[in-house]
C-alpha cells in the first residue's frame, strides 16, 4: 500500500468522519470485497473455501466479538467458546422449535441469546475487575459446558449427545446440511461477517465505542464524566457475546455440520483470546488478521512443505505449530501489545517516508 | 494578568455551598467541619499547605468521595453525597492534580468524551450509522473542534493522549472539562509542573473560560501569585479546617495563614 493522503483535504466533518476517509482505502476495501464477494467464489477450490475461507472468517467475526469486550472494554473473558456454544445450540433449538423459519433469521438471532448469557455472566464486573473477573468468566465457560453436556434437551436427547445440521434452504438453495455447496454457505458466511463487522467498525468509532475505551483506559474518570459504568460494561458484555453467540453458530451451521460440547470448551476460549492477542487488542482489523494467522499457520505448515516435495508427519505440524504459536504469542504480549494490526500501521508509516528512516 | 477583575464582570449568588463538611479516612482527619460558599461566575481559589485536604475538597464537591457529615447544596437542593454521575449531568466538571485523561485514545476522542452526556442517539442508530446518529456526531464534533481551536491544541487532534508532554496534557484535560460546558469547573494544580509560559497560558484559559462563557471556577493552586492574580476570593485550608476565607488581600495578610505557611506551630 504504497501511497499518501497528501493533498486529500476534508471540507466538512462529515467527510473526515467517513469509516475510510482516504480514496485509496476505499478503492482497496472495494477491490478486496469484489474479489471476496466475486473472484472467489468462481476459482477457489472446495478446500480452500472449506477448509480454510469459511473458518477463518467465522474466526475472525468471534475475535471481533472478544475484541469488543477484551480490547475495546478492557474486560478479559475466557468464556468465549461458552458464549459460541450459547449461540450454537440456541440456533438448534429455534430450528428444532420453528422448522419453517428460515435458518439465517435463526442464526442471527441466537446471537441475542447469547447477549442474554453474556449479560448474566457480565453482572459481576460492576464490583471485580481485572484477574477475578477473567476468573468469573472461567467459571461461566465451566458451566456453560457444563450445560452442554449435561442437559439433555438442548441437543434434542440425541444419544451421540451432539447436534446434527439437517439441509435447510434459502431461495431453494441448500445453505445449511451435507447438500449445501461450500461456495453457498462461504458466501452466506462472508455476508454476515461483512455486515456484522460494518456494524461494529461503526460502534467503536462512535459514541459507543468511545465510552468503552474510556472505561477501559480510567474507569474512575470516565465515571467523573458522566458515563455510566455498569451500563456500558452490560453493553460490551451483551454485543461482544452477540457476535460470539453468531459466529457459534454458524460454525456448527455452516462449518462443522454437527457440533459436539468439545467444539465449545475452554481450549475454543483460549485460541479466539490468541487470536486477539496476536491480531491486535482494540483493533477490528487486528481480529481477521489474528485469526488467519492461528487457523492458516498449520495449514501452512502442512502443506509448504509438500511443494518440495518434502513431508512432515501431522504430529509435527501440530507440535511446531504449538511452538510457534507460543512464540508469537509471548513476543506479542511483551514486545508489541497492540498485535499485528499495530506492525501493519508501523509498515504502512515507514513505506509511506521511504527511503528515509524518519 | 487581571483580565477577570476589570472586565466588570457580574458575580452572581451562591451556587455551590458547602456545609460542616467532614471527611475522614480511617483515621485520618482529612477534613474537619468545613464550610464555605462558591458563587456563580466568581474564581473561586483553595489554597493551603500539602495534606491539608484540598483535593479531597474537590472530590467531595463532584462525589468522589462520600463525606460522613455535612450537607452540599447545588443550586439550592441540599445532597449528602453527589453521586459522581449526578455531579456531571447537573454540570459540574473537573480536571485532577495527577492526570486522568484517556491514554489511549487521541486528543479528539478524549474531548469527545466528555461530550457523552449530551449526546442522545441511541447504540442501534449508532451502529447503524443512520442519519440521527450522524448529524449527531458531526454537531459533537463541532463543539469539540472549537474547544480545540479554543486551547490552541489543533496540531495535536489526533495523537494519543499517552504521547503527549505533561503540559499538552494539563491542557486536552481542561479541554475535555470543558466540552462537558459545565456550569461549575473544578481545577486541582492546573498549572502544577508547567515553566513559565505554560502557566502564563494556561492562566488565560481560565479567566477567558470564566469571562466568556460565565463558568464558575474552583481552583487549587500552590503559587501564591497566580492565586494573587486571577481568583476572587480564597478559602484557605490547614490539617483539614478551614483558616481563613476572603478575597486574596484579606487572606494574605491574615495571621493564621501566615502562620500556617510558615509553619508556625498550633
Ligand atoms: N483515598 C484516600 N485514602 C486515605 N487517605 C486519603 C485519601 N485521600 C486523601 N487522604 C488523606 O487525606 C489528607 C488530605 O489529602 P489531600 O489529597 O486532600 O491533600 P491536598 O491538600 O490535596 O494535598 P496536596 O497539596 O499534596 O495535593 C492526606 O493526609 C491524605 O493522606
Ligand atoms: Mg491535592
Amino acid at each position: 500500500m504504497l501511497y499518501r493522503e497528501v493533498g486529500q483535504y476534508k471540507t466538512s466533518y462529515a467527510a473526515d468522519q467517513a469509516l475510510l476517509p482516504i480514496l485509496q482505502d476505499k478503492i482497496g476495501i472495494a477491490v478486496l470485497l469484489l474479489i471476496a464477494f466475486v473472484g472467489v467464489p468462481l476459482t477457489a477450490s472446495d478446500f480452500t473455501l472449506n477448509s480454510v475461507l469459511i473458518p477463518i472468517l467465522i474466526f475472525s467475526l468471534a475475535a471481533t466479538g472478544l475484541n469488543l469486550l477484551t480490547g475495546y472494554t478492557g474486560l478479559l473473558s475466557l468464556g468465549t467458546g461458552g458464549f459460541m456454544g450459547v449461540g450454537a445450540y440456541a440456533c438448534y433449538k429455534l430450528m428444532t422449535l420453528f422448522p419453517h423459519v428460515n435458518i439465517i433469521v435463526f442464526i442471527l438471532f441466537s446471537g441475542f441469546f447469547a447477549a442474554a448469557v453474556g449479560i448474566v455472566f457480565g453482572l459481576p464486573s460492576l464490583r471485580i475487575k481485572g484477574f477475578y473477573l477473567a476468573v468469573a468468566t472461567l467459571a461461566a465457560q465451566f458451566f456453560l459446558s457444563w450445560c452442554f453436556i449435561r442437559v439433555p434437551w438442548l441437543y434434542n436427547y440425541n444419544i451421540s449427545a451432539s447436534i446434527e445440521v439437517p439441509t435447510k434452504m434459502l431461495f431453494g438453495i441448500a445453505v445449511t446440511g451435507p447438500t449445501a455447496t461450500s461456495v453457498t454457505r462461504y458466501l452466506v458466511v462472508l455476508a454476515i461477517v461483512a455486515v456484522l463487522t460494518l456494524l461494529a467498525a461503526n460502534l467503536v468509532r462512535g459514541r459507543t465505542g468511545r465510552t468503552w475505551m474510556a472505561v477501559r483506559d480510567m474507569d474512575l474518570a470516565a465515571e467523573l464524566i458522566g458515563i455510566r459504568l455498569y451500563q456500558t460494561k452490560l453493553l460490551s458484555f451483551a454485543v461482544s457475546s452477540f457476535y460470539c453467540g453468531v459466529a457459534g453458530a454458524m460454525l456448527v451451521f455452516l462449518y462443522l455440520g454437527n457440533a459436539e460440547p468439545s467444539s465449545f470448551d475452554i481450549n475454543q476460549s483460549f485460541l479466539i483470546l490468541f487470536m486477539v492477542i496476536i491480531g491486535g487488542l482494540g483493533s477490528l482489523l487486528g481480529s481477521f488478521l489474528g485469526a488467519t494467522l492461528i487457523w492458516g499457520l498449520p495449514i501452512l505448515l502442512r502443506h509448504v512443505p509438500t511443494y518440495f516435495g518434502l513431508s512432515i508427519e501431522s504430529a509435527k505440524v501440530d507440535q511446531s505449530t504449538f511452538m510457534i504459536l507460543g512464540a508469537l504469542i509471548i513476543f506479542f504480549l511483551i514486545v508489541e501489545p497492540h498485535g499485528l494490526a499495530r506492525l501493519w500501521q508501523i509498515g504502512k508509516q515507514k513505506l509511506r517516508v521511504w527511503p528515509f528512516p524518519y | 494578568m487581571a483580565v477577570g477583575l476589570d472586565s466588570g464582570k457580574k458575580i452572581g449568588g451562591v451556587v455551590l455551598g458547602l456545609e460542616g463538611i467532614t471527611l475522614s479516612f480511617g483515621g485520618v482527619q482529612a477534613l474537619q467541619d468545613v464550610s464555605f460558599d462558591v458563587r456563580e461566575h466568581e474564581v473561586r481559589a483553595i489554597i493551603g499547605p500539602n495534606g491539608a485536604g484540598k483535593s479531597s475538597m474537590l472530590n467531595v464537591m463532584n462525589g468522589f468521595y462520600q463525606p460522613q457529615q455535612g450537607v452540599i447544596r447545588f443550586r439550592g437542593r441540599e445532597h449528602c453525597w453527589m453521586r459522581p454521575h449526578a455531579a456531571a449531568a447537573m454540570g459540574i466538571a473537573r480536571t485532577f492534580q495527577n492526570i486522568a485523561l484517556f491514554k489511549g485514545m487521541t486528543v479528539l476522542d478524549n474531548i469527545m468524551v466528555g461530550r457523552n452526556l449530551k449526546m442522545r442517539c441511541n447504540f442501534l442508530l449508532q451502529a447503524l450509522r443512520l442519519g440521527p446518529a450522524m448529524r449527531e456526531e458531526i454537531e459533537h464534533r463541532r463543539a469539540a473542534e472549537e474547544i480545540i481551536d479554543f486551547l490552541e491544541i489543533q496540531h495535536i487532534r489526533r495523537t494519543p493522549v499517552g504521547r503527549l508532554p505533561y503540559g499538552l496534557q494539563k491542557r486536552v484535560e481542561l479541554a475535555r472539562a470543558l466540552a462537558m460546558e459545565p456550569a461549575v469547573l473544578l481545577l486541582d494544580e492546573p498549572m502544577a509542573g508547567m515553566n513559565l509560559e505554560e502557566k502564563q497560558d494556561m492562566c488565560r484559559f481560565v479567566l477567558e473560560v470564566n469571562d466568556h462563557y460565565g463558568t464558575t471556577v474552583v481552583l487549587i493552586e500552590h503559587d501564591m501569585g497566580v492565586v494573587m492574580d486571577i481568583s476572587d476570593r480564597v478559602v484557605v485550608l490547614d490539617y483539614g479546617r478551614k483558616i481563613s476565607d476572603g478575597t486574596p488581600d484579606e487572606v494574605r495578610s491574615d495571621q493564621a495563614v501566615i502562620d500556617a505557611y510558615l509553619g508556625v506551630a498550633h
